[in-house]
């Protein structure tokens, strides 16, 4: 078992303690970002990646960097139960299906016990997509090493045709958000030529768009804009978790085995394949009403419509490190917020990673572990902590939510003219989340434009502008393959709806 | 913010979607025509620059082409409203001096900026005491100026009263 000695490494790398202080800093500042309206898992990261460009300088300090950059985004997922439960208000879109039962619940006085059964299937889920990246992870990544550019071309093809496929937003608002991401990674020097491109004589695009900047603007301004319609006032359920509502609910959960398996192998599948967090809460919620005696009831307060969307959502999120990690294709916005991060650290993500980085990527796996236990054992000592911050006034916590996004984007590339794009990307933000123009893909494709597009070209170079090259071998023909399906799904579905009727 | 009259919708679905779509093709179109300038073809030595950005804008133009035209079949009982006008105003009172703040960071430097904006928004939105606005905006900067210049050391933009108060 090469994993297990692998992981005993990582543990010996993640246990010292400077990275278990990160792994504390990354939580508690993760909880919070995932409890403020208008900062989340991504654009959190995205801002704060910016403050690990000098340590990640130093020895080491690459593994520390992914830690508390990781465990910032671990602690986002755990918070965004916090405001779902106790305010009916998802911090992160990944916890709207958890307000379907954890408000009820909260509003019958049982505010704890629905949080700590969000806290520990949360737990439960990102153990077990822990679990899958160890074991998993090596052998992708061992298979990705005969990749060429053609199969890595189609793998980047099968996660954007993936969005089209199977997002809940119409296929062809996938589509144009998708091409305007690639588009505008497009912008600035061409990475195989040289030559200058989209800038019309700009000077200030000759570096292109940073991705965290459209991060930090579609997620962090355009987020705040939308909270702003809803009003300002928050009215919430207090949050008194104490011993007894814990022990209580830790009996009952073991009943919910079955939801909770099932719904982690949801998660963990959506995750990998990038279907991201969100989809798959609702997913497991549905499939968990189906399937339990108590579905109708589901709505109404049940710990088991806590703990199915709860472990789903942490499973996907932990799990889109999997594609990260082993083929550079991120499966969340997050992932792909890291990913960034990786490629400004100087590290190449794919499957050499595990070869030439093993440090790194067993701290980081083996960081997982222990990031999760750190961050359970913090949400459920401190919630109402926690809870206090949405207590904040939001005509006090807008304004310097909005400077610490300013503060972010300055500080990627020290330009103010990020300042003024971020307010940009906030507006297009604000009108792409009202028009379900799905944001996921836009970033990804700003983040792996570059890189797919490389891919491409050299792909087609070498068949000298064959396009046979994507089918030229069995695996790549079936990724290729895999990936038109998907594409053509929607289209599949409504002829057959259509002949179904017809 | 509980005006009676935010029920009158500023603008409606079909306008909007009508607007980003718009918008889109015309990026599009941007698109092809700066790779087409650049060339979209296979050169001597592969693809020229712009064959890859080609193709992005002709899926642009062409995927907002179709949202544009579902776009004007929404009609009657589905196109709900967009946006109420007091809504909009509440989004427009967040964005304009967003907005104003950005701007003000190259002359003020960040950390005025910031003490500027918060107190504005505190007396504007929360109609707060003036010590209390003061208190938070003032803390809030110098939060963060211990954090980035003092901790991280990181320099973020400066203005002229630093300039005076020696912090520069």
């Amino acid at each position: 078992m090469d994993e297990i000695q692998s992981l005993l490494q990582g543990f010996a790398i993640a246990l010292t303690f400077t990275n278990l202080a990160l792994m504390f800093v990354g939580i508690v500042l993760g909880v919070i970002i995932g409890v403020l309206p208008g900062l989340g898992g991504a654009n959190g990261v995205a801002i704060l990646l910016p403050l690990t460009f000098s340590m990640a300088q130093t020895p080491g300090g690459q593994t520390s960097a992914i830690i508390l950059l990781s465990c910032i985004y671990w602690g986002a997922l755990f918070g965004g139960a916090i405001t779902s439960i106790l305010f009916n208000i998802p911090g992160e879109p990944w916890s709207v299906a958890t307000t379907f039962d954890g408000y009820p619940l909260a509003q019958k006085g049982r505010a704890g016990h629905a949080l700590t059964a969000a806290f520990t299937s949360s737990f439960v889920g990102a153990l077990i997509a822990v679990i899958v990246i160890t074991f998993l992870s090596p052998i992708i990544a061992s298979f990705a090493l005969e990749f060429g550019p053609a199969e890595f071309f189609s793998v980047y093809l099968l996660t954007f045709c993936a969005f089209v496929g199977m997002s809940k937003e119409p296929p062809f608002k996938t589509i144009a958000a998708m091409m305007l991401g690639f588009a505008l990674a497009a912008v600035g020097t061409d990475p195989v030529t040289g030559t200058l491109r989209l800038t019309f004589g700009s000077l200030r695009l000759l570096t292109g768009f940073d991705f965290l900047i459209a991060v930090i603007g579609l997620f962090g301004i355009g987020e705040i804009l939308l909270t702003l319609e809803e009003g300002l006032a928050f009215k919430g359920a207090s949050a008194k978790l104490n011993l007894r509502a814990v022990i209580e609910t830790w009996k009952e959960l073991p009943r919910y085995w079955l939801t909770s398996l099932r719904s982690a192998a949801v998660g963990c599948f959506m995750g990998i394949v990038p279907g991201g967090a969100t989809p798959a809460s609702f997913m497991s919620y549905g499939v968990a009403r189906r399937f339990s005696k108590d579905g109708d009831k589901f709505g109404t307060g049940q710990i088991e419509g806590v703990v199915a969307p709860e472990t789903a959502a942490h499973a996907a999120g932990t799990s889109a490190l999997l594609p990260m990690l082993t083929l550079g294709v991120p499966g969340s916005p997050t992932a792909a917020v890291l990913l960034g991060g990786l490629l400004i650290w100087g590290l190449q993500p794919g499957p050499l990673l595990f070869v030439e980085q093993k440090d790194f990527v067993w701290g980081l796996i083996a960081s997982m572990y222990l990031g999760n236990i750190a961050g359970l054992i913090v949400v459920l000592t401190c919630v109402p902590l926690f809870a206090a911050i949405l207590r904040i006034p939001f005509s006090v916590i807008a304004p310097i939510i909005i400077v610490i996004c300013a503060i972010g984007a300055y500080t990627v590339n020290n330009a103010l003219f990020d300042v003024w794009m971020m307010v940009v990307f906030g507006i297009a933000g604000y009108f792409f989340k009202k028009l379900s123009y799905p944001l996921a893909p836009l970033v990804l494709a700003i983040v792996l434009g570059d890189r797919a597009e490389a891919s491409f070209r050299q792909a087609i170079l070498g068949s000298q502008g064959d396009m046979g090259v994507f089918f030229s071998n069995g695996l790549v023909g079936s990724i290729t393959s895999l990936a038109l399906f998907l594409l053509f799904l929607p289209l599949i579905t409504l002829v057959l709806a259509r002949l179904r009727r017809g | 913010m509980s005006e009676r009259s935010a029920e009158r919708p500023a603008f409606r679905y079909r306008t909007a979607e009508l607007a980003v779509a718009g918008l889109l093709f015309v990026l599009g179109a941007v698109v092809i025509f700066d790779s087409v300038r650049l060339g979209a073809k296979w050169g001597e030595d592969g693809p020229q620059t712009g064959y890859f950005p080609f193709y992005l804008g002709c899926l642009i133009c062409a995927a907002s082409a179709i949202n544009l035209w579902q776009a004007l079949r929404i009609r009657g009982e589905k196109n709900r409203t967009f946006v109420e006008v007091g809504q909009l105003k509440l989004v427009l009172s967040v964005l304009i001096p967003s907005a104003a703040f950005a701007a003000l960071i190259g002359w003020l430097g960040i950390y005025v900026a910031a003490i500027l904006y918060v107190g504005f928004f505190m007396r504007w939105l929360g109609r707060y005491a003036w010590w209390k606005l003061i208190a938070v905006a003032l803390g809030n900067s110098t939060f963060f100026y211990l954090i980035f210049e003092v901790w991280f050391k990181i320099p973020l933009p400066k203005g002229p009263i630093e300039m005076l108060l020696g912090l520069d």
